[in-house]
């Protein structure tokens, strides 16, 4: 029926439109962290263009640096392979809790794609969508997060440290606003959730100051922590079995 | 830039796609495991407060400027919420602090 293809038609703008007000604020953090990675990445060696493919590629802050070091250090593949593995291993935990928040009335195909754009914040915005997340609600925050997130590597690789420090760390909190966006307004909703982010925050501050704990790289604190507390609230505050992502 | 520079990238990029996009793919249908269910119901939650506190004291030039921005961004998202308008609450106010640190 025409009508009723026009009217996802819509929708489907409709949520790419979201997507790409959401994008915002993400893309414009991006210029800023991905700036000082340009710097880094031109510091080892690689042109703008190289800084960009790579941004491309990966996106993902932690584990290009990472990436760099290894570079850097003419490591080898299988170095390589295995710090990225460590590095980026909580993108499987956000993965898996994606999977299940992906409107499935959309093809499997959109997985494939959207698996290349998972990084901490668009999981974040795509986590705070009231009840399923539309493809095309994250093609929309991709399409200007991303560019933010390769141009500032290009440019950072170029032009180095042009922008006052001043407004690099002014950009750099928007990321951790980006966060917060995320976790406080379903923590004002209910208890459960606002204990879950205190107490995460807690035992962060915690393994950040335990000598043993401190060490790790926050790559594995991240991993250590979320399967810890995840795991004891699913065991402690079980979710209702109807819609448990209509919070 | 080398060809072994490239490689390099295409090893660690591999890896990181691999990561992200297997869970995706394979748990395609609904979790009907209740446990399961309710520890990826709160792993962003658990994720994304391990990754904000305490790492966002040192995100800017000075802990007072980042506990200004932190503490603005709080409030922000306590009573409005709004993506936007959180992230530009908490730039604006670490750009003012710091502006004012500045002239001290």
């Amino acid at each position: 029926m025409k009508q009723s293809q026009s009217f996802y038609y819509d929708l489907r703008r409709a949520a790419f439109r979201r997507g790409l007000r959401d994008g915002i604020p993400i893309g414009l953090g991006y210029l800023a962290v991905s700036f000082t990675l340009g710097i880094a990445a031109q510091k080892t060696g690689i042109p703008p263009l190289g800084g960009a493919l790579m941004s491309f590629l990966m996106h993902a802050s932690a584990g290009q640096f990472a990436a760099l070091t290894v570079m850097a250090a003419g490591s080898g593949y299988l170095e390589m392979a295995f710090t990225e593995l460590v590095v980026n291993l909580r993108y499987v935990l956000m993965s898996c809790s994606l999977s299940q928040k992906i409107d499935n009335r959309y093809s499997f195909g959109h997985r494939f794609l959207m698996g290349h754009y998972i990084t901490d914040e668009l999981f974040g915005i795509a986590c705070a969508c009231p009840g399923k997340v539309s493809p095309y609600y994250y093609y929309g925050a991709v399409v200007v997060a991303s560019p933010g997130w390769i141009l500032g590597t290009f440019a950072g690789a170029a032009v180095g440290n042009i922008l006052p420090p001043i407004a690099v760390n002014a950009l750099n909190i928007s990321l951790y606003g980006m966060f917060l966006a995320a976790v406080i307004p379903p923590a004002r909703k209910s208890r459960v959730i606002a204990l879950l982010v205190l107490l995460s925050m807690l035992s962060s501050l915690l393994f950040s100051i335990i000598p043993g704990l401190k060490e790790l790289s926050s790559g594995f604190q991240v991993i250590i922590l979320t399967l810890l507390l995840a795991g004891i609230f699913a065991f402690v505050a079980p979710v209702r079995e109807e819609a448990p992502h209509d919070d | 830039m080398t060809t072994e520079t490239v490689l390099y990238m295409l090893t660690g990029a591999a890896v990181i796609y691999l990561l992200r996009a297997l869970p995706l793919t394979l748990l395609r249908k609904p979790i009907r495991n209740r446990y399961i269910r309710s520890f990826l119901y709160y792993v962003p939650y658990a994720t994304l407060s391990v990754m904000t506190f305490p790492a966002v004291l040192g995100a800017t030039g000075s802990v007072i400027s980042a506990t200004a921005g932190f503490a603005v961004a709080l409030l922000i998202s306590w009573f409005d919420g709004n993506l936007f308008r959180v992230a530009a609450g908490a730039c604006f106010t670490v750009l003012g602090v710091e502006i004012i640190l500045q002239l001290l």
